[in-house]
Order: C-alpha cells, then sequence, then structure tokens
C-alpha cells in the first residue's frame, strides 16, 4: 500500500528535504570533496573539471593565499611562500619534522605546533590547512546551491591525538561543521564495501602522498568493525620522491642546491616517480638556476633497489596489526589498495607477495576516501532511513597512559579499543600533607615517558591534607566519536570534589581560533557576520527537524503538559530564527535544548529496552498491518 | 535494561563464565545500531552526549564479557571476591618456577633471533592456557568456588602478560 506524506498547512516538509553534506579528504599532496547526489557518491570537481585540488597554499605579500593548482605552478618560483605537503606540520613540533633541513620554508619554533613564516606573516599549519578546506567548501557550496549542514573530514588512521585536534581546529577555521573525524582507510572499506557488498575480513593497504595507514576490518551484515590498525604518520609518496632526489643528485654529482633548484628537481624526482608506473624506465632533464644541467635515466630496477626500506618499513606494521586483530594472513579475504602512492609497481608486488593474493585495484585510489567519507557523511546528516544504515565500529590507533612514578607510563586505555571508550584509575599522593598533585597524559606504546607523545600536562589542586596514600584521586579518560581524547581528574576523599578538563595543550584556544576567523575573514569576500548569521539559521533548522521527527516517533513519552512546553520551544526559534539576531537564535536553542532534555533521556531508554524485545514487536505490527492493508483492499 | 544493570543483564545473558559468543556479538550490535553517536550526530547537544554516555557504557561491557579473562574477574567482582592481584601476588613456588622457565626460553629464542622457536612457544602457551579457562569455567559456573577462581585467575594473569612479552619478541624480530 503506498503511503502519501501530506504535509499540514503551515508544517513544513522539511524533515523529509536533502541535507547538504559533504566529505572531505584532506590529503598531504591532493584534497577532494564529495557528496551523495542522487544515491550516488560522487566528486566535486572544480570549474574546469578538474577533481582533485592539489594541497597547496601560496601566501602573497598582500595577505592573499593562492590554493590548489596556481599554487602549485609557482612553487619553483616561490617556494619559500608556496607550502606543500603541509599535513605533515599538523600537530607537530619542530623537531618532530624529518628532513626539515631540506625544505625550503622558515620555521618558527612555537608551544605545541611548528609555525611558518610566510610574506603573508607567520602561519600555523592548521590556517595553512584551513585555506584548503575553504576552498573546498566554497567548490561544494557553489556545486550543492546552499550552506553545507556538515562535513566528515578524513584523517590518516594512524594520526595521533594531537593531529587529529588540529585538524578539526582546520575544519571550524575554514567555517565547516565537522560531523565526525573519520580514518581514511575506514572511509575507503565503506566505499568499497557498500559498492561490492562485501562480506569477510579485509585489509585496506592506504599509502599516500605523507601517512601509511593499515586497518584489519571486519565486515558483516551491515557492520564496518575494524579489528586494529597500525601505520606510520611519516611515511608516504614524498619519501619515495625524496629518495628519487637524493639519487639525482649524486648520480649528477650536483654542488650544494638553492631552495628554488631543490623545488625543481623535486617535481622531476615526483614525476619519474609516477612515469615508472608505466614504463620501465624514466628520463630526468633540468637546467638549473646554477647553470648546471641534468641528463639522467632512472630504470625500474634502480627505483626499487632506493626505495627498497621504504617498502620495507609498511610492511612491519601490517604484520603488527594483523597480530594485534589476531588474524593470519591465510584469513585475510581481500587487500583494498589505497592512496596514489599505492600505484608504484613494487609496492603492489611486494603487498601481493606479503598476503600471498593479488591486490584489489578496482577502486580509484585517489577518489576513494572522499567517496566513502561522502557517503558517511550522508549518513550522519540524517539523509538515511533507519534500516538503510550501516554500524561503524572503530578504534584508536595508540594506546593512551598517564605518566607515574620514575617517567614510567601506566596505559589507561590500551590501541585498538573501540570508540568512544572511556576508562577510569585511581592514583593516591605520596607525601604526607600533599595537597596537589601533577597529571601527564601520554600517548604511544612504550613504556618510558620521554618515548611517547606528550599530549597534556596539568594540575589537580585543592586535594585535602592527608597521610601518604590514603587519597584517592580518579582519572578518568574518554576517548570520543572522532578519536579524541578528555581527561578529567576527581579527588574522592573527604566529600570534596576538584575537577578539571583539558584540552590538549597543542589544540587551539578558542580565542585563538576566533582571531584566526577575524583575520582571515579580512581577505575574503565572505561578509563573517552574515556567514554566522547563516550558520546559526542552519543549525536552529537542524534542531528542529531533529526534535519534530523524535515527537512524531515517540510524542507518547511526553505528558500533554510537557509536550505543550516543547511545541512552545520550538514555535519561539522557529520564529527567532526568522529574525537576524543571531545571539537570539543561539539563546532559543538553549532553551529548546533544555526543554527536551527529559524527553530526550527518555527515548534513549526506551529504544535500549526494545533492542531486542522491539525486534519481534515490529514483525508482529508488520503482519498485522499488512493484514490490516489487505482488509481495505478488499 | 538499565544504564546502572551489570554487563550480563545489559546483553540480557546468565551471569556465568560460560558465554554464548554469537548471542553476545549479536547483542551488542544491536544496542550499538541504536545508540552510536553516528546516529546522533545531526541531533541537538543534549542527545549527542547521551549517546556518547551510552555508547561508551557498551562498549566497556562488551570488552569485558568478549575476552575470558576481564570476565572471569568481572565475575568475581560481582560476587565480591578480590582478585588481589595487586596485593596478594604470593604464588606457589612450583608456579614461579614454572614461569621463570618459560621467560627463559622466550629470552633465548629472541637473543638467537628464532622467530619459529617464539611461535612454538606461543602456541604452546596457549593450549595450556586453553586448558586452565576449561578449568576455570568448572570452578565458577559448578563448584561456584570464588576463593580457588580468583587463584587460577592470578596465575591466568601471569600467563596472559608472558604471551603478550612473545608477541613483542616476535615483533622486535620483525623489526
Amino acid at each position: 500500500m503506498a503511503l502519501l506524506q501530506i504535509a499540514e498547512p503551515g508544517e513544513s516538509a522539511a524533515p523529509h528535504q536533502h541535507k547538504l553534506a559533504v566529505g572531505i579528504d584532506l590529503g598531504t599532496t591532493n584534497s577532494l570533496v564529495a557528496t551523495v547526489r542522487s544515491s550516488l557518491s560522487i566528486v566535486l570537481s572544480d570549474e574546469l573539471g578538474r577533481p582533485l585540488l592539489p594541497s597547496v597554499v601560496r601566501y602573497m605579500a598582500d595577505g592573499v593565499a593562492e590554493v590548489g593548482f596556481d599554487a602549485q605552478e609557482k612553487q619553483a618560483l616561490d617556494p619559500r611562500n608556496t607550502i606543500v605537503s603541509v599535513k605533515r606540520f599538523m600537530g607537530r613540533g619542530i623537531n618532530d619534522i624529518a628532513h626539515r633541513e631540506s625544505m625550503p620554508y622558515e620555521f618558527e619554533d612555537a608551544p605545541g605546533m611548528v609555525r611558518l613564516r610566510t610574506a603573508a606573516g607567520v602561519k600555523s599549519p592548521v590556517e595553512v590547512s584551513a585555506d584548503i578546506l575553504n576552498t573546498l567548501r566554497q567548490r561544494a557550496e557553489a556545486a550543492l546551491g546552499g550552506p553545507l549542514v556538515g562535513a566528515v573530514i578524513t584523517v590518516p588512521a594512524y594520526f595521533d591525538d594531537a593531529q587529529r585536534q588540529a585538524t578539526k581546529d582546520a575544519a571550524r577555521l575554514a567555517g565547516l561543521s565537522v560531523l565526525r573525524l573519520l580514518n581514511e582507510p575506514t572511509a575507503a572499506a565503506i566505499a568499497y564495501g557498500l559498492d561490492n557488498a562485501a562480506e569477510g575480513v579485509y585489509a585496506v593497504y592506504d599509502l599516500g602522498g605523507g601517512t601509511f595507514d593499515i586497518s584489519i576490518l571486519n565486515l558483516s551484515k551491515g557492520v564496518f568493525e575494524v579489528l586494529s590498525t597500525g601505520g606510520d604518520s611519516a611515511l608516504g609518496g614524498d619519501d619515495f620522491d625524496q629518495r628519487i632526489f637524493c639519487w639525482i643528485i649524486e648520480a649528477a654529482k650536483l654542488k650544494p642546491l638553492s631552495v628554488e633548484d631543490a623545488r625543481q628537481l623535486l617535481t622531476c624526482a615526483r614525476e619519474a616517480k609516477e612515469y615508472l608506473t608505466f614504463h620501465g624506465a624514466a628520463p630526468i632533464t633540468a637546467r638549473l638556476n646554477s647553470g648546471e644541467v641534468v641528463d639522467l635515466k632512472l630504470t625500474t630496477g634502480i627505483f626499487t633497489e632506493i626505495s627498497q626500506t621504504l617498502v620495507a618499513k609498511t610492511i612491519q606494521p601490517v604484520k603488527k596489526a594483523l597480530r594485534d586483530a589476531g588474524l593470519t594472513v591465510g584469513e585475510v579475504k581481500g587487500v583494498v589498495m589505497v592512496g596514489g602512492a599505492t600505484r608504484m609497481p613494487q609496492v603492489q608486488h611486494a603487498v601481493g607477495e606479503f598476503f600471498k593474493q593479488e591486490p584489489l585495484n578496482n577502486l580509484d585510489p585517489d577518489k576513494v576516501v572522499a567517496l566513502g567519507a561522502a557517503m558517511q557523511a550522508n549518513l550522519l546528516a540524517g539523509n538515511r532511513a533507519a534500516g538503510d544504515d550501516w554500524l561503524l565500529l572503530d578504534v584508536i590507533p595508540l594506546s593512551l597512559g598517564l605518566e607515574t612514578m620514575g617517567g614510567l607510563v601506566e596505559k589507561i586505555i590500551p590501541r585498538n579499543s573501540t570508540i568512544p571508550a572511556a576508562r577510569a584509575q585511581e592514583f593516591t599522593t605520596f607525601r604526607d600533607g600533599q595537597t596537589a598533585l601533577a597529571v601527564h597524559v601520554v600517548q604511544g606504546e612504550r613504556e618510558i615517558v620521554s618515548d611517547c607523545r606528550s599530549l597534556a600536562r596539568f594540575e589537580l589542586r585543592g586535594i585535602p591534607q592527608m597521610v601518604a596514600g590514603a587519597a584517592r584521586i580518579r582519572v578518568t579518560f574518554q576517548v570520543d566519536a572522532d578519536g579524541l581524547l578528555a581527561v578529567s581528574a576527581r579527588d574522592q576523599t573527604s566529600g570534596v570534589e576538584a575537577s578539571v578538563m583539558v584540552k590538549p595543550s597543542y589544540g587551539l584556544s578558542d580565542d585563538e581560533i576566533a582571531g584566526m576567523l577575524k583575520d582571515s575573514m579580512a581577505h575574503t569576500k565572505d561578509d563573517a557576520q552574515r556567514r554566522a548569521l547563516k550558520e546559526a539559521q542552519v543549525e536552529a533548522q537542524r534542531l528542529i527537524e531533529a526534535v519534530q521527527s523524535a515527537l512524531k516517533s515517540d510524542g507518547e513519552l511526553l505528558s500533554p503538559d510537557e509536550l505543550a512546553k516543547v511545541d512552545a520551544a520550538i514555535a519561539k526559534l522557529q520564529a527567532t530564527a526568522l529574525g537576524e539576531n543571531r545571539r537570539h537564535i543561539t539563546l532559543a536553542m538553549d532553551d529548546l535544548e533544555a526543554e527536551t532534555k527529559e524527553f530526550a533521556a527518555r527515548r534513549m531508554d526506551k529504544s535500549i529496552r526494545h533492542a531486542f524485545a522491539g525486534k519481534r514487536i515490529d514483525e508482529l505490527e508488520k503482519i498485522s498491518e499488512s493484514a490490516k492493508g489487505k482488509e481495505g483492499n478488499a | 535494561m538499565d544504564f546502572s544493570d551489570d554487563h550480563f543483564a545489559l546483553f540480557e545473558l546468565p551471569r556465568a563464565f560460560r558465554l554464548d559468543a554469537a548471542a553476545l556479538d549479536a547483542r551488542y550490535r544491536e544496542i550499538a545500531a541504536r545508540v552510536h553517536p553516528d546516529k546522533f550526530a545531526h541531533a541537538g547537544d543534549v542527545e549527542r552526549r547521551l549517546s556518547l554516555q551510552w555508547a561508551t557504557r557498551i562498549n566497556e561491557a562488551y570488552q569485558t564479557l568478549k575476552k575470558p579473562l576481564p570476565r572471569a574477574k568481572y565475575l568475581l567482582h560481582l560476587v565480591g571476591q578480590d582478585v588481589g592481584a595487586e596485593n596478594n601476588t604470593a604464588m606457589p613456588t612450583d608456579f614461579l618456577i614454572d614461569q621463570m622457565e618459560w621467560r627463559e626460553a622466550v629470552a633465548e629464542a629472541r637473543a638467537a633471533g628464532e622467530h619459529h622457536e617464539l611461535e612454538r612457544l606461543h602456541h604452546r602457551l596457549k593450549h595450556d592456557i586453553g586448558e586452565r579457562y576449561d578449568e576455570l569455567a568448572v570452578l565458577l559456573d559448578e563448584r561456584h568456588d570464588p576463593a580457588l577462581a580468583a587463584d587460577r585467575v592470578r596465575r591466568l594473569m601471569f600467563l596472559d602478560k608472558l604471551l603478550f612479552e612473545i608477541d613483542d619478541a616476535m615483533a622486535a624480530l620483525e623489526e
């Protein structure tokens, strides 16, 4: 029996409207934006029909930023101000950056994260990434014809907390509402799994421009379960370019290079690498500013030899991930290849040899991550009906822990734990009368603090004076669905509670973000005020729709009195959202949130209560519905 | 079903060490599909927070019940039996000697770079652990002897750690 959807006069049909959401692959070398249109995931191209956006930003003295192909073209002319592969600097301190001396940038050491001095001023990697994201947002809004409800941004699975937080900050700075940070191999698995109706254990081998990930997943009946993940967040196609670059210098016996010449040769190296995917040898010719001429031939044999250790470096994490998943090579049904760097024949060969099967290459390795991210964004925006969706169970890549006595690490949440996850641990004081406790949060697998990444330090103060060992201080780690950590500590003794929430130290404060937003607005055509208002209106509409659809399915959980209050709050927000006052809209949203708090809790309880029993009742209802339908037709 | 229910009640499973793993998996997924933050990404703050709490709660419950060692510890905790891993490390001498021999064998294989030997030790230890779990099941589910079960759990904690060390040694050899 077909059902007609009839909207009451004055009631918006909005709950059934398609919400504009995108998936963004923020890559080391290239970035992409994709969306789901007519239930197909597609990459959105620029006005010249080019799907990829080179992740290159050039800063000019007038403060303007050039992004993409235009910037890429000028990298040899203006290497100092043209930032490539900025993803490698996200959430990283100056000492974390390899090959720093051969890069043309002026680095500046800053607490938490390195900065770059450019013609347009000092830039944080977060700002550079935000410029890339901003370009993609504008592309998407132009193509889709309206502001976005939200975006799923992909990150390497092996990104640690600092790198994830930096990515989320960049998205905020670019005016994007982040629906979720999604691990790149998981995004690829969604695209592959849905397209091929795959079931069983799959490995996703993702070698991008600057990062390497391996994830082992179990795909079964609409559930994508990540069993383990591993990788190297500073290993990718760039490193293969670097090997060729060094080989050129050695083979052509070149003198020390200027930054311009170095940039030119790096481009030659990248082109030779790409050429070797389809040919047995690549010619390398260049005329340098120094007057020297390079004329070489790089064969597949030499390339395989000079990159052998890099390829081997990817196999170690693969072995570890398999062991963490408790699986052997024979149990893996397929190996999905992701990332442009997997086009290299020696990589294909090594992976095939290790897994004893031909890797799966039936997806475009450059696009698959963005396509999967778009599918997830479509799901998270609420564009798919219940029952027509899937469940994604992802994990954290690295263990989270605390520094204990003697510089040792106490692991609180082990790697490969399914997220969201929380774990609490009790600590005590070690001196009589101690009233403060220093908490140092670290991430990594090593047992010694100095070998792990330091995420945050904070102090819990106001512990009542007691003898050593009497205090009971509970430290709680909470990892959310984005893989981001929040830590709180509470003294449980004598009823006194002190608690503190930390945002890891490398993260930008809200004030810093606001300042950067203001700066960036000064150089764009966007009107900051209008944009903020528009965003608040979209948010308000989203909330109204969510509450209305909740009322439709579970309205009976409210008393008539409660229902009237919720209705009034909706009406008020609807009226306010038509106006121009952003602050009033935010306040009206807070009111509606407050009015529906108890309702939300009751709905959640109901949903869980019906998790098992509900299924059987649904079945019965369906049968009786269809019986009724027959009567009606007769 | 309630937020404060014990892990077994949460998944409507009998409170026992022997467990229907397929039922646990299916029920975990059933609830996860309802409470996961992905289902509430477009909802308001209140619902998002509730979903985070519930999803965290069921993940913890699932992880505890899925693996035998945490499951056994949890069962003992429910009946008020302290496993006393921190303060009661006094293990019988023969067990400790046995442990030392195992560790020596692992260290020797690691030093000699014998990956196959490590794999053999791993296999043997897994088999040994499997048999101990069978014994533990009888103690917990049939004889209802929490004190003796706690002792067996402590031994298994040693062996579990040893298994981890063998994994580490294998990983070290691969690097």
